[in-house]
């Protein structure tokens, strides 16, 4: 049957079960949003192409599905571009179509034209200019295959206007065939085998567990390998939430803003067994030092990640659930007894440290703590199906310390690239994909403004979605690094002006809430629960609270400021 | 240390800027690149010589095999392989004199001419590096008016499986 480029493109989307996508229409797209009309795969019509790409994003990172969304050429397309190196750097499975130029123009400046293939090139996984309509059924299989397999990420497909209104032949493919793209999900069965041998030699082992384990959906398995060898489970903070924050052996977060037991716990122990980790330099503080007299075994999907800054005396490449699940069967053959000699002292050791220094913050006064904060909300969403998104800066690192995550998923941050602007338009993805649910984003009073017009898309679609700003009235972490670094020259942080956050909400459509009373934020908290749709919530806090620990960067772990 | 990098990708557009880009976005070094299709026009043989210690070209066969249109990644430096540079160099001669000398030296290094003038001769040297270089440096005295190198193209020796 004959279809244009624009029919082939939405039925490509019926064919991959996309529900609904993110995006925003232009010139060059008009046949395609014209199409939209005929078909079931929902739009969302987003204010920003930016709001658009976190949206597809969130619903990704909640789902573990694709995310999709769709710009315009030039602009349109250029606005993406953060959002697909948030993707990017936090291995986001994502399909990003844009519009482009006809392929007549392309190469001519033509009117809203720009080489986004060649501009997005160094962050994503891989990137598709159609040039002709019969490739294009083909490339959006492709581009769907490689996004969600292997290690995801986001693919860019770039489709000409000329494309989008010529006809051909619609052939979906059954299967995927790309020579150099075969991702190895299996671990190889003797690197498994000898896996147990470290374990039986080590003494104080410790797992260390990305974001990697949620891609794979390996939380159970983790969960199993913990509690059947007894070794603590520490995580970073794309990792928070594998393994129940208040399991007995969850430490809780490592590295720059960890606890001081999980640091303890990196520097001291034998064996570390990195899950779908990377050793980013967030965690790892001054390389020569990390983990100095322990052996490093790596789990991963992806090849390059290993010995990539630390180096990994054991590789075992594979899909960390399938791996996790040969290493547990391999382990049945095993005296498990013999294998977690000595485990029970170093998990009291860990205990102590916990018992030492726990994450803590000194509340004296009147003035609202960020922190009370979030420990309150933690409490009031202990079992209940609330997901919490987060902007960047000291009210996510805060969030991340001192909120518990019982499940994978339900934490949904920018890790790598540390987006400001992302929590919000990620929340509204997250509440589309889960309409049952609630979802918070935790904001500071800066990052909030970057995105703050997607507040539309959740008023006009009822979504659960609730703001949650920590306003200090500062570019908190930069002043926190300016105060400790740079002799408290705050240049730049104090940020004077800014909106009424409840009438800004009120101007939207949404509830709008604030308190500056301690005593008035439990309920304030519930009432943010309880209001149904979106609602924004100002909480005035502490001008200059810092967030605590802190590893100086390219400090040791070891050496930790602990208080102010 | 220098290494040689054979790699086989997809003969598409836009593959070479994405090894090239993976090269100058991770801030390693090219020396000399050589690209061209293989027998089956479906792919190319890229050969990258590069330099780094062992872990920043173990990341870079590594990143390379990671490219989604890379199908094989090989440092030939370790292995049994063979080597070739071509050379064409086009040197002053204003005088018979010379001009035998020249054709002499090519003969020792098994040149070939491929155009003479009343000015200058162009001869072709293929080799390996060193001898193309050795070439180099005994008709530098004359002059070099103009050269070009392809850079290095290499395969492994013998019957050994792959590229």
């Amino acid at each position: 049957m004959q279809m244009t480029g624009a029919q082939i493109f939405v039925e490509c989307l019926r064919q991959e079960k996309v529900d609904l996508f993110f995006g925003y229409p232009g010139g060059v797209l008009l046949g395609i949003y014209d199409e939209l009309y005929n078909c079931d795969v929902k739009h969302i019509l987003t204010r920003h192409e930016q709001g658009a790409v976190h949206a597809a994003d969130g619903y990704a990172r909640s789902t573990g599905r694709v995310g999709v969304c769709l710009a315009t050429s030039g602009p349109g397309a250029t606005n993406l571009v953060t959002g697909i190196a948030t993707a990017y750097m936090d291995s986001v499975p994502m399909v990003v179509f844009t519009g482009q130029v006809p392929t007549s123009a392309i190469g001519n400046d033509a009117f809203q034209e720009v080489d986004i293939v060649g501009i997005t090139r160094p962050i994503v996984k891989h990137s598709y200019l159609v040039k002709d309509v019969l490739d294009l059924a083909r490339t959006i299989k492709e581009a769907f295959h490689i996004a969600s397999t292997g290690r995801p990420g986001p693919v860019l497909v770039d489709i000409p206007k000329d494309v989008i209104h010529a006809k051909c032949d619609f052939v979906y493919p059954d299967t995927v065939n790309i020579a150099g793209y075969k991702p190895n999900t299996t671990g190889h069965p003797g690197q498994i085998k000898k896996v147990v041998d470290y374990v039986r030699d080590a003494r104080r082992p410790l797992l260390y567990v990305g974001g990697g384990v949620k891609s794979a959906d390996a939380n159970e398995e983790l969960r199993q390998l913990a509690h059947t060898l007894r070794i603590p489970v520490t995580e970073t903070l794309m990792g928070l939430g594998s393994i129940d924050g208040y399991d007995d052996l969850a430490i809780g977060m490592l590295g720059m803003h960890g606890c001081y037991a999980a640091n303890m716990a990196v520097s001291d122990c034998d064996l570390i067994i990195c899950v779908g980790a990377r050793f980013d330099d967030r965690v790892t503080g001054k390389l020569s030092e990390f983990a100095k007299g322990a052996k490093v075994i790596h789990f991963d999907i992806d090849p390059s990640s290993i010995s990539k800054s630390v180096y990994a005396h054991h590789p075992v490449v594979g899909d960390i659930k399938i791996v996790l699940g040969q290493l547990l069967e391999e382990l049945q053959k095993h005296d498990i007894e013999e294998l977690k000699k000595g485990h029970e002292e170093w998990i009291r050791q860990v205990a102590e440290w916990k018992e030492q220094f726990p994450l803590s913050y000194q509340q004296d006064g009147d003035v609202i703590k960020p922190q009370f904060v979030l420990e309150t909300l933690s409490k009031m969403i202990k079992g209940k199906n609330v997901f919490v998104t987060t902007e960047v800066g000291q009210h996510q690192m805060w969030a991340a310390q001192f909120i518990q995550f019982e499940h994978p998923r339900k934490f949904i941050t920018s890790g790598g690239l540390g987006t400001m602007g992302y929590g919000f338009p990620a929340a509204i993805g997250a509440a589309f994909a889960n309409p049952d649910a609630i979802v918070i984003d935790v904001a500071g009073d800066g990052s909030i403004q970057m995105n703050i017009q997607e507040m539309m898309i959740a008023v006009q679609h009822k979504r659960n979605v609730k703001i949650l700003i920590l306003n200090n009235g500062f570019l908190g972490m930069v002043r926190q690094w300016q105060q400790l670094f740079f002799d408290r020259r705050y240049s730049s942080t104090d940020i004077e002006m800014q909106p009424d956050f409840v009438k800004l909400g009120e101007a939207y459509g949404a509830t709008g809430l604030r308190t500056n009373k301690i005593d008035e934020v439990e309920g304030i908290l519930k009432k943010m629960l309880e209001t149904p749709g979106p609602v924004i919530v100002d909480i005035v806090t502490a001008r200059e609270e810092n967030v605590m620990p802190m590893v100086p960067a390219g400090a040791s772990v070891r050496d930790m400021i602990l208080t102010d | 240390m220098r290494h040689t990098i054979s790699i086989i990708v997809e003969n598409q557009f836009g593959v070479l800027s994405r090894v090239t880009g993976l090269f100058s976005g991770r801030g390693y070094n090219i020396e000399s690149l050589t690209v061209a299709p293989q027998d089956d026009k479906n792919f190319s043989r890229i050969t990258i010589v590069t330099t780094g210690d062992d872990a920043v070209v173990e990341q870079i066969t590594k990143q390379l095999h990671k490219l989604i249109n890379t199908l094989k990644v090989t440092d030939l430096t370790n292995e049994d392989h063979v080597e070739r540079e071509l050379m064409l160099v086009k040197i002053s001669c204003n005088s018979t004199a010379t001009r035998s000398e020249i054709l002499q030296i090519m003969d020792i290094f098994r040149g070939k001419t491929v155009d003479v003038g009343m000015k200058s001769i162009t001869i072709e040297v293929t080799g390996a590096e060193e001898k193309v270089n050795a070439f180099l440096d005994m008709v530098r005295p004359f002059g070099i008016k103009e050269m070009v190198r392809t850079g290095k193209v290499a395969m492994l020796r013998g019957q050994k499986p792959g590229i």
